[in-house]
């Protein structure tokens, strides 16, 4: 499996062990430790809309949203109905998936710039609800003390330690399922439709059913991520529904770069170390953030991981392309091999190309697809 | 055996017929072409034989089922696929990909599959993958399946544009202008590449500009001309039919034949 040495791999994997390490140089800081662990549930919530956005191509601003459902949905469970942290969590994430597909069936009729405000006013009606529904959510006074998980006399989630590494695992379950799906053709499906919606209509995709599906995936993930962050921070506010939360994620995924597997958590980090590092400044920390962002866009539109991933492409796609004209280069035309545009030549040995893929065929597991 | 029935098809825009009553045999294992000047409405008759368009009168029967009101998913997994006129591709996906998503409506895994690798979706991978480059090879452009769809010749994307739909395992390929776009010397090339595809088991309806192109491939022509059927026959009856050459060819199909 060449797939092993795939550069793009190795990097998602040492920052994976890298996060994983952190524990180990701040044991002692719990404050270090809560901001990490919050950064990772926003990271879940982040992959979420990597796979309707990233993936699919549909901007969905109502992220913010999904993720104070599962929020709140284990902060009133646990705390009001006194339910055990991991009854809550499984029903608030199907709540969840619920609310995410039925939302999907309306806001899927509309396309582009209309589904991405019509899923804003999804995302703010939900946070309206949240934080006007005094008799149920508490309003403005939020829940206190949502409980820790129970460890069954096994772990005590009350070390910040344990809870890092539940979310860390929840993550990692996250980042392995969007590698998984962007290998596969359920995630050549997504892309499709990221790229042509006609295009995926004639070669047979079911657009409408698959960004359906994508859609609700993508809630899922903003309940998993909500309602951890609810048990990791005790204390949950309308806030954790606003708009605000949205526009969060997107700056991550942004950062990190769109339909990566890396991306979303490499953003989240990134972009949650920048707002504790300029935190003093309160509200003015997007003077220094904003330009830093938009210098991100205009320089590196599909963020760090597409703006690295473009050089790994770039090399692995000449090595192949040399390596599939190899066998009929022979004569001396290496030149023309060496260009990343090869021109066309009519003149080509039809059969000595086929040749030369057919005894390779079987390890063409793209590389590129795996990024 | 009739591969496609169409019976009266019509489909109105508002007050417009863009086809009307157009009835069409498309025969197993031949080439069929459809003629005519802009706006005759063939690219229309290929939406609505498709499913990108329901027709407002009408019928159509592939293989002896009635496909009127399927969904383009349906028309595709029953085996009619097609390619457009302007070459549409996938452009920041290499050829091989491109052709991989011509394999989408075939595969069965989901995503479970996927997240837990089982055999089912490692057989269909390799399956996948074989066929992809299968098609692409038949279509002369295998050498080129790692570069990238922007970065190829015109000729390069048209065919990979047929691969692709090859690779959804048609019956009956749809061939919007397939040679449009593509310098004369190669339209030979591009032609055998039509002509072979009967013999794989595919049978063609095709629409084309180049005169010379379609006498030289079709088993039968249908002319249209505002939407409606003009004449329908064998090469040699449309070249010589004084309708057609009133309406469509003109002077210039006579100095070109």
């Amino acid at each position: 499996m060449n797939s092993m040495k795939n550069p793009r791999i190795i990097g998602t994997i040492a920052v994976i062990i890298l996060l994983g390490l952190t524990p180990l140089a701040f044991a002692q800081e719990n404050y270090t430790m809560r901001v990490i662990t919050v950064g990772m549930c926003a990271a879940i919530a982040v992959y979420g809309l990597n796979i309707i956005l990233g993936f699919t191509g549909q901007l969905n601003l109502a992220q913010g949203g999904f993720f104070g459902i599962g929020a709140y949905g284990v902060g009133l469970l646990t705390t009001d109905y006194e339910w055990t942290f991991w009854a809550a969590f499984v029903v608030s994430v199907i709540g969840t998936a619920v609310i995410g597909y039925l939302c999907g069936l309306l806001a899927l009729r509309t396309k582009d710039e209309y589904f991405a405000i019509f899923t804003m006013a999804i995302g703010f009606i939900i946070f309206l609800v949240i934080s006007r529904w005094e008799s149920v959510t508490h309003a403005h006074s939020g829940v206190n003390n949502v409980k820790f998980p129970e460890g069954g006399g096994l772990v005590d989630f009350e070390s910040p330690v344990a809870m890092f590494y539940l979310v860390f695992a929840i993550l990692l379950v996250c980042v392995y399922t969007t590698y998984a799906i962007r290998r596969s053709s359920v995630g050549r499906t997504l892309l499709t439709i990221r790229t042509s919606e006609d295009l995926a209509d004639a070669i047979g995709v079911r657009v409408g059913f698959s960004k359906q599906l994508a859609f609700a995936a993508s809630a899922v993930f903003g309940g998993i991520g909500g309602g951890l962050y609810a048990t990791v921070v005790g204390f949950i506010g309308p806030d954790s529904a606003s708009i605000d939360k949205t526009f969060e994620f997107l700056m991550f995924i942004l950062v990190g770069g769109m339909g990566t597997v890396a991306g979303p958590l490499l953003g989240s980090m990134i972009v949650t170390f920048l707002f504790e590092l300029f935190q003093d400044f309160q509200a003015y920390r997007f003077i220094v953030l904003g330009p830093i962002i938009v210098a991100l866009v205009i320089f590196a539109p599909r963020g760090i991981i597409g703006y690295l991933g473009g050089f790994v492409d770039k090399r692995s796609r000449r090595r192949r392309v040399e390596e599939a004209r190899g066998a009929e280069d022979d004569r001396g035309s290496a030149d023309s091999s060496n260009s990343d545009e090869p021109d066309y030549r009519p003149e080509r040995n039809v059969a000595g190309g086929a040749e030369s893929n057919a005894s390779r065929s079987g390890d063409t597991t793209s590389s590129e697809e795996t990024k | 055996m009739t591969l496609l029935e169409i019976r009266g098809l019509g489909k109105r825009f508002g007050g417009l017929d863009a086809v009307k009553d157009v009835s069409l045999d498309v025969e197993e294992g031949l080439i069929t072409a459809v003629i005519g000047p802009n706006g005759a409405g063939k690219s229309t008759l290929f939406n609505l034989v498709h499913g990108f368009y329901r027709p407002t009168a009408g019928t159509i029967s592939f293989k002896g089922e009635d496909i009127t009101h399927s969904s383009p998913h349906r028309t595709v997994a029953g085996g009619i696929a097609r390619t457009f006129q302007t070459t549409n591709l996938f452009d920041d996906s290499t050829l091989l990909e491109n052709v991989l998503a011509g394999r989408i409506v075939r595969s069965k895994s989901n995503v479970f599959d996927a997240v837990f690798h089982t055999p089912r979706h490692r057989r269909e991978t390799c399956i996948n993958e074989d066929k992809a480059v299968e098609a692409l090879e038949f279509c002369g452009v295998a050498e080129y399946q790692h570069d990238l769809a922007s970065n190829v010749p015109q000729e390069v994307q048209k065919r990979t544009a047929v691969a692709m739909a090859l690779a959804t395992e048609p019956e009956l390929l749809l061939l919007d202008e397939p040679a449009g776009g593509i310098p004369e010397e190669e339209t030979v090339d591009f032609g055998n590449l039509i002509r072979s595809l009967p013999q794989r088991g595919v049978s063609v309806l095709l629409v084309e500009h180049k005169m010379t192109m379609i006498m030289d491939l079709a088993d039968t022509i249908l002319v249209l001309d505002h939407g409606q059927k003009l004449a329908l026959g064998v090469p040699a009856e449309i070249q010589s039919d004084p309708d057609v050459i009133r309406a469509y060819l003109g002077s210039t199909a006579q100095e070109e034949n």
